[in-house]
């Protein structure tokens, strides 16, 4: 067979130009990621500012006030001061863990952002399986404070980090068996068939109704994998010091706060999707996004206000946490295991049992 | 599998969001003129007694050995919960027997009392 060479150079073209479709292809799913990568840490941020200033207003202080208007700047101030700190590795210790063991930290949390839906077709990843993802990448997490703990080669570090590891692999059990029961209830995994079949009743479809022993169980768990004030035992400033954080300095230790920050927006952010019906407006007979899908301006809007009732939800819940900080005395450790394994977990898994009888009943 | 494309972008992009604050301040933040008591590990101001990496308390491993027993559970009760109105009542009552058998492992661990502290 002869090919003559116009016939080539179209061939050639041809899959120069499929090859530069490819290449866009990952450009445009760039795009989205940067600007969730942007949104988060901007999202970090807000929370530490709103955490400082509602502290400050329980406690009858005035709060950061001087970087910026009403203080927004202060956390950004306190990291650069924090990139420009000197960089200690403690002489005894294990360097290669000791320099991991933050980056893991934040790595497995941050990854757990791309199954968040945060409006009709805002999500980075529609998985089929996106609540297992975060279940499977959040449970990284704890190994990144062991080997920070390890790597100090400090008593008090270790001990931190040991207690991180056995309060998060304790709580892991529980939260999970709250999200197998939310899975169970709307059949499917993917986090956006969990917001839309919440979606028919507007405010009487949450979960939150259906299942209201979960939402609370989920509600301590999730404090207790973030590690918030009632259950901060690994880093119990009376006891150990600071915990699996003793020997940082710098960045470095900036980096567990962005872990623990970024990992309370994500609890807070699940609890919206999984209990409270996500980004759906939820208001009943207000039919929201036929309504938006007229033309593109309409459509814009509409994403706009589902981010933002999104947000609305979510900052609800980190205020109860910040609250929950003021509020509560914290817990021994012989208490909170006990709490985890004797009374969060039995209840789950009799949740689980109900849900799935009254599955069974209602097919 | 296309669906799983951002994600492993994200994979690639999500080391290089903590990476680069750890490399940021090599150029400015270098180390000082250092001193053995500097480096040390803290312990209120004294020099540290022994070695960190002794012997700890062996409920520890007892929780890690109880949460891989029940972790593989959970995980294994989604590709059941899913399907749940696919599969019928055969689906749903042999995994009742797989969760009553753990149950009874559970009770027996709470009665010997591995989860007790002190």
């Amino acid at each position: 067979m002869i090919i003559d060479t116009s016939q080539v150079q179209d061939i050639n073209s041809f899959s120069r130009l499929e090859f530069l479709k490819e290449f866009y292809g990952i450009l445009w799913v760039l795009v989205p990621i940067l600007t969730t990568v942007l949104g988060i840490t901007i999202g970090v941020l807000v929370i530490v500012w709103l955490e400082r200033e509602i502290s400050a207003g329980i406690q009858q202080r005035i709060g950061p006030e001087y970087a910026g208007p009403l203080g927004v700047l202060q956390a950004l101030a306190d990291g650069t001061k924090l990139l420009f700190k000197e960089n200690l590795l403690p002489s005894r210790g294990d360097t290669r863990l000791f320099s991991m063991g933050p980056s893991i930290a934040v790595i497995s949390i941050l990854l757990s952002y791309s199954v968040i839906p945060f409006g009709y077709r805002l999500v980075l990843a529609d998985l089929p399986i996106g609540v297992f993802l975060w279940i499977a990448i959040s449970s990284v997490a704890p190994i990144g404070l062991l080997m920070s703990g390890y790597g100090s080669n400090n008593k008090y570090s270790f001990l931190g980090g040991l207690r991180a590891a056995a309060q998060s692999i304790s709580y892991e059990i529980p939260l999970t068996l709250c999200v197998l029961s939310i899975s169970l209830l709307s059949n499917s995994s993917s986090t956006v068939d969990i917001v839309e079949a919440q979606s028919k009743y507007g405010f009487w479809g949450w979960n939150l109704w259906r299942q209201p022993i979960g939402f609370v169980i989920f509600l301590i768990s999730s404090l207790a994998e973030c590690e918030r004030l009632p259950f901060d035992l690994p880093e119990a400033e009376e006891e150990l010091v600071a915990g699996y954080q003793t020997e940082y300095s710098g960045i470095k230790f900036g980096l567990f706060y962005v872990a623990s920050y970024l990992n309370l927006l994500v609890s807070s952010l699940f609890v919206t999707v999984l209990y409270l019906g996500g980004w759906d407006i939820s208001i009943p007979y207000i039919l929201g996004y036929e309504l938006f899908e007229i033309n593109k301006v309409y459509e814009v809007f509409g994403m706009t206000i589902s981010i933002f009732i999104t947000l609305a939800k979510t900052y609800l819940f980190l205020f109860i946490s910040i609250a929950t900080r003021w509020t509560l005395p914290r817990l021994r450790i012989d208490q909170l295991l006990n709490l985890g394994w004797k009374f969060l977990l039995p209840i789950s898994l009799g949740n689980l049992l109900l849900t799935t009888s009254f599955q069974l009943f209602s097919l | 599998m296309s669906e799983f494309a951002p994600i492993c972008i994200y994979l690639v992009i999500s080391p290089l969001v903590s990476l680069i604050p750890l490399g940021l301040p090599f150029p400015f933040a270098s180390n000082s003129a250092t001193y053995p008591e500097k480096l040390s590990a803290y312990e209120c101001g004294f020099d540290p007694s022994g070695d960190a990496r002794s012997r700890f308390d062996i409920r520890f491993y007892l929780v890690s050995i109880l949460f891989i027993i029940l972790d593989p559970e959970v995980t294994f009760s989604f590709p059941w919960a899913v399907p749940l109105n696919k599969i019928d009542l055969f689906g749903s009552w042999s995994m009742m027997a797989f969760l009553l058998i753990l149950t009874i492992g559970f009770l027996y661990e709470w009665k010997r009392g591995a989860s007790d502290r002190e």
